[in-house]
């Protein structure tokens, strides 16, 4: 409570001044890391299909991002980039909306619960990446929704099965609280699963919103348009402009992170009392 | 019919109720065996007696979170079930079982929320009900920002919100120091008075039952049963002096004195 009253009070300065206090160790261990990999590699004469230097993965950046200022040009780096970006973000969306709705229609009849969930737990512990070739065929190799099928179905199952979770794992006493009062279902649905709930499906995201990555990026590894991340990779591999590849495994990651951050900021919108429970801890 | 009609006037009437879980199994218990008990409405009355000799389970029939074996239970001269349709009592668990979601304010509101108050009533009555509890500037506030006593205190707000004719209260002081709990049972009293409920007041503390109660109800275990009613004849209103009455002395000695008795009987 003081605490987010001295944030509330601060000046501008100060709260900069706090940001940068509580994030420069961060900061400090990315730079040296970069500076290490630098003079490693330089000191070592570590071959650059190994690994790239930092500053060589850096001019080919330059390039892509000089190509895609230039009107006259296309950057293919960047149009993996959208290209990935909008398979994995579509499969995120369709995988975990279904996972929730599912969860939320089972969980509604208990008997459909425990007679989905062995098999749901099951899927969930199967390398569901290894059906790429099969979705491959099923859409057609250079149809993005090949590649959005197989995030859907990879974070189809953690969704439905934390969901599910946190709409039966309800205190007894909350529970009984609502039956005293002669609620309908619909309503202990509403006012008491499905905010028991929100925890679960945001923690469901956190691991979904990487695996939507990883499940679209290797997904292309079986084959894609050229203009993918996952085929970006290969061809450049092959073609040994590995430090080209390596910009692609950059692009790959910041899109992996720009999801996890939403789903946190999601989480703050949607939950302010986990958030600040968090931190008072 | 004629005997239903009696007992419109009782807020509760038990007679010869049997609990019994899991019949005809190993696990064979018997909760409450030939319970009988009347209640006027406005009484306050404490069941007291040592674990598992059915007070909650007692609490739990009244509330219609499970039936009766066999006997007769009305409450408010209805069955228990359509009492609950009713809303004719509110609940008051040990831990307070506040919605970790909702703000003070918002845990106030669910009854009425539940229930389909309109919004301005329900916002009006949430923070009348906070000023009864004494705890005014703290609606926006959310549970875990406040202490046990100031928790369980919403929680009893919670449960008259809706201004329902009985207050069930299982041990809600339990968890609380012995400073703390002497001071909520003094607000217990005034809200009592005010709100103008029955409470059935579930306790493992003889002086609480003793200051608050109008009847006193000693349970004794295996099985679970009534053994004993006192009527406690301290007048009210009670306050910290009430504790210092000869009367108060020796009502508290006539229970510990039942309650032992009902322990060497096993
Ligand atoms: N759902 C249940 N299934 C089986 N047995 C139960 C159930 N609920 C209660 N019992 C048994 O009924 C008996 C009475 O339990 P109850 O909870 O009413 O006791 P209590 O007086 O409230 O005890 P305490 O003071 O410890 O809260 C105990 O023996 C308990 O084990
Ligand atoms: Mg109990």
């Amino acid at each position: 409570m003081e605490k987010s009253k001295s944030i509330s009070e601060a000046t501008f300065p100060e709260q900069f001044m706090k940001a940068v206090r509580y994030y420069l160790p961060t900061i400090m261990v990315a730079v040296g890391v970069l500076l290490a990999w630098e003079s490693l590699v330089t000191v070592f004469d570590i071959q650059q299909f190994l690994l790239p230097k930092p500053s060589l993965i850096g001019s080919r950046f330059m390039t892509e991002i000089n190509l895609l200022l230039d009107s006259e040009s296309r950057s293919l780096l960047f149009e993996a980039t959208g290209a990935t970006f909008r398979e994995a973000l579509g499969g995120l969306v369709i995988g975990c909306s279904a996972g929730i709705l599912v969860a939320l229609i089972t969980a509604r009849w208990t008997v459909i619960t425990e007679a989905t969930m062995p098999f749901a737990i099951a899927a969930n512990s199967v390398p569901i990446i290894a059906f790429a070739p099969i979705m491959n065929n099923w859409f057609g190799i250079t149809n993005p929704v090949s590649k959005m099928a197989i995030v859907s179905i990879i974070v189809f199952f953690p969704t439905m099965i934390n969901t599910v979770r946190g709409l039966t794992l309800v205190d007894e006493h909350e529970l009984e609280l609502m039956h005293s009062y002669a609620a309908s279902p619909f309503k202990i649905l509403r006012s008491l699963r499905i905010p028991n709930a929100l925890p679960y499906i945001f923690s469901a995201l956190r691991v979904a919103s990487p695996l939507s990555l990883i499940g679209a990026v290797v997904a292309e590894f079986f084959g894609g348009p050229r203009a993918t991340l996952g085929v970006f990779i290969t061809q450049e591999a092959s073609g040994f402009d590995f430090a080209r590849a390596w910009t692609a495994i950059v692009m790959a990651s910041l899109i992996g992170i720009s999801f996890y951050v939403t789903v946190l900021i999601a989480e703050r919108i949607f939950m302010p009392w986990h958030q600040a429970e968090q931190s008072s801890d | 019919m004629a005997e239903v009609k009696n007992d419109e006037q009782h807020a509760i009437f038990a007679e010869n109720v049997y609990k019994i879980f899991n019949p005809k199994t190993e696990n064979e218990v018997v909760a409450l065996e030939d319970v009988n008990l009347t209640a006027q409405p406005g009484e306050f009355i404490s069941l007291i007696g040592p674990s598992g000799c059915g007070k909650s389970t007692l609490l739990r029939l009244i509330a219609d979170l499970i039936t009766p074996t066999s006997g007769t239970l009305h409450i408010n001269g209805k069955t228990p079930h359509q009492s609950r349709l009713d809303r004719d009592y509110g609940m008051v668990f040990q831990a307070a079982t506040l919605y970790q979601w909702r703000s003070v304010q918002k845990n106030v509101e669910l009854p009425l929320e539940i229930m389909g108050y309109p919004n301005t009533v329900r916002q009006q009555r949430a923070r009348e009900m906070l000023e009864m509890v004494e705890l005014e500037g703290f609606g926006k506030h959310y549970p875990w920002q406040l202490s046990g006593g100031m928790q369980q205190r919403v929680s009893i707000a919670r449960a008259l919100a809706f201004e329902p004719s009985l207050l069930l209260m299982d041990e809600p002081f339990g968890a609380l120091d012995e400073f703390t709990r002497e001071r909520m049972n003094m607000e217990l009293l005034r809200i009592w008075r005010t709100a103008n409920v029955t409470v059935v007041f579930v306790t493992h503390s003889i002086s609480e039952a003793v200051f608050l109660s109008s009847r006193i109800v000693v349970m004794s275990p295996r099985p679970g049963r009534i053994t004993n009613i006192v009527n406690n004849t301290l007048p009210y209103p009670r306050d910290n002096d009430t504790r210092e009455l000869p009367q108060y002395f020796q009502t508290v000695t006539e229970v510990r004195e039942l309650l032992r008795d009902a322990h060497e009987v096993e």
